[in-house]
């Protein structure tokens, strides 16, 4: 799906979270939103997944405006930077939640939930932790299970929020190549937030520079590393 | 691990050696412990002990017939009806309270909070007397039910509402500590796969916060059923009618029926256990759900 930002802004009270910006998104793109923290990513991740409302501006799907439309009619699969997993279900019933939270006419029955749960469990590579509660994974095995819920609503997009913020190096390697594997299957416009160049240079078709509520620059990412459009940018790069 | 510098510490020595560091030394211990018991033993244990030798003092059966008497049965039967109104609306009361507060940012907020403790600070026979004045014969409101028949002073519903009063801050108290420290990420992650407001709040909210709201509605149900001064300003006290267990134990008592009063007030104290034991097996029962609740 395409995705059009167009002049965005959004204000908290006094606080300017995000002067307007504007932003093309490519269907099929896999795009990192790259800044430092409060530089007003984790805001416009959540505008577009609907979880928080522009204060001016318009959102764009394939053309079609979306601003108004509710999280639930957005159909945007969101990976929240604690994860947000249901602490008192399992593994199995947090990635069957949103297919079963779908109107009778268009849920699936039983057995098509527990095969489609079972393919999703086999293509995060975790195809036996399904009786599991969330407190018995590790951060690894709950960021995909995360991921795994996320797909399982045949999402239009996909909104994952500092995906490995909270993972050690090994790890993050790890599922940055289980992203990057999913994406390419599903062919999902995938958007990720991270305030690490590396992980955003490595992953992204495209990066998105922001600090302090502005886009500073958007390009391929051997195209920003071999031409800083502002000092900003030359500065985050140097780190 | 394996390249952890080797340390080389002082080995303890006697029986210093499997003393936790935590532990301070054995009289201080010793002392602690023996304050504990005693007033364990002071406050709660002897009272209680008490109550049941004065209510059997001339034998169960004497104890069980005054409990049989009319004027005996009618204060449990009260009880047992403003208890079974006043808890599920306090709940309810509780639980949207408790929403509001952790899931919503607005001006005003720690006021909110503040109302909400109110009844704890407010003399409970203050509040009875507020509610004499707001709903009693001669204001336009009591004056116009009393004129349809359904008096609400000195009648049951204004003990359900002096009940109520007293103990709607009970169930939000011990959810808005638990909802706030949730924050709102599982509802916002239902949100996002496409639940309905109604869905989330009982397959993610509700589950969230069981313990504390039933241990909530464990301390609301205990007051309500043992509330005596706002009771006492707004019931009229008429016997068989509108006298409540603590009222009706208090006149007893003043009227030296001794046997009677402490029965009924072993039937009050038994309740009040009964819900404390059924806390406790709720817990034991689901112990293994309550620690896949904790995160690790
Ligand atoms: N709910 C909120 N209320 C008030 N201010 C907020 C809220 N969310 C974000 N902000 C502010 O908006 C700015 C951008 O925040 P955010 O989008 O979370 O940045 P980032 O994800 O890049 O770290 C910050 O200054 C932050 O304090
Ligand atoms: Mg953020």
């Amino acid at each position: 799906m395409q995705i059009e930002i167009d002049q965005i802004s959004k204000e908290f009270g006094a606080t300017a979270a995000l002067h307007p910006v504007s932003l093309s998104i490519p269907s099929g793109a896999l795009v990192a939103l790259l800044g430092p923290s409060g530089s007003g990513k984790t805001t416009l991740l959540r505008i577009l997944g609907g979880l928080e409302f522009p204060t001016a501006g318009r959102v764009l799907f394939d053309a079609s405006d979306a601003t108004n439309l509710t999280v639930q009619d957005r159909r945007a699969g969101f990976v929240f930077q604690s994860y947000a997993l249901f602490r008192h279900m399992t593994v199995f019933e947090n990635i069957a939640y949103g297919l079963r939270a779908r109107p009778r006419a268009g849920r699936p029955a039983k057995a098509e939930i527990a095969r489609r749960v079972t393919k999703l469990l086999e293509l995060i590579q975790l195809p036996d932790i399904g009786a599991r509660y969330p407190s018995q994974l590790s951060g690894g095995q709950c960021q995909r299970v995360a991921l795994a819920r996320a797909l399982a609503i045949e999402p239009r997009m996909l909104l994952l929020d500092e995906p490995f913020g909270a993972l050690d190096a090994r790890v993050r390697k790890e599922l940055r190549a289980g992203l990057r594997e999913i994406h390419d299957t599903t062919g999902l416009t995938t958007i990720f937030v991270t305030h690490d160049q590396d992980e955003a240079m490595e992953l992204a078709d495209l990066v998105v520079v922001m600090s302090m509520g502005r886009i500073e620059q958007i390009g391929r990412p051997q195209d920003i590393r071999a031409r800083p459009a502002t000092a900003f940018v030359k500065e985050f790069l140097a780190v | 691990m394996s390249d952890t510098p080797t340390h080389h510490w002082p080995k303890p020595t006697g029986s210093q050696a499997h003393r936790p560091v935590t532990t301070e030394f054995p009289g201080f211990r010793f002392g602690l412990i023996a304050v504990v018991v005693l007033f364990l033993a002071l406050l709660l244990f002897a009272p209680l002990v008490a109550v049941f030798a004065e209510a059997l003092s001339k034998g169960a059966i004497e104890a069980v017939k005054s409990l049989a008497n009319p004027e005996a049965s009618s204060a449990i039967k009260l009880t047992l009806i403003v208890a079974a109104v006043a808890v599920p609306l306090n709940a309810v009361f509780g639980i949207a309270a408790a929403w509001f507060i952790t899931k919503y940012d607005f001006r005003g907020k720690a006021l909110l909070i503040t109302l909400i403790d109110l009844p704890f600070s407010v003399s409970p026979v203050v509040a009875g007397l507020c509610l004499v004045l707001t709903f009693g014969a001669n204001t336009a409101v009591g004056g116009w039910m009393v004129a349809h028949g359904y008096p609400i002073v000195f009648a049951l519903p204004s003990i359900i509402l002096a009940s109520m009063f007293v103990t709607f801050p009970f169930v939000a108290r011990e959810l808005i500590p638990v909802m706030i420290e949730q924050g709102k990420a599982e509802e916002e992650a239902a949100l996002t796969l496409g639940a309905s407001g109604w869905r989330i709040f009982f397959t993610v909210t509700l589950p969230n916060i069981r313990w504390a709201l039933l241990y909530g509605v464990l301390l609301c149900n205990a007051r309500a059923m043992g509330e005596f001064g706002a009771v006492a300003v707004v019931s009229g006290k008429i016997r068989g009618q509108t006298a409540t267990m603590p009222i009706t134990i208090e006149m007893l008592y003043n009227e030296y029926l001794s046997v009677s009063a402490f029965s009924l007030a072993a039937v009050l104290a038994l309740l009040a256990l009964l819900t404390l034991t059924l806390k406790t097996l709720l817990e034991w029962r689901f112990a293994d759900q309550l620690a896949a609740a904790h995160r690790p």
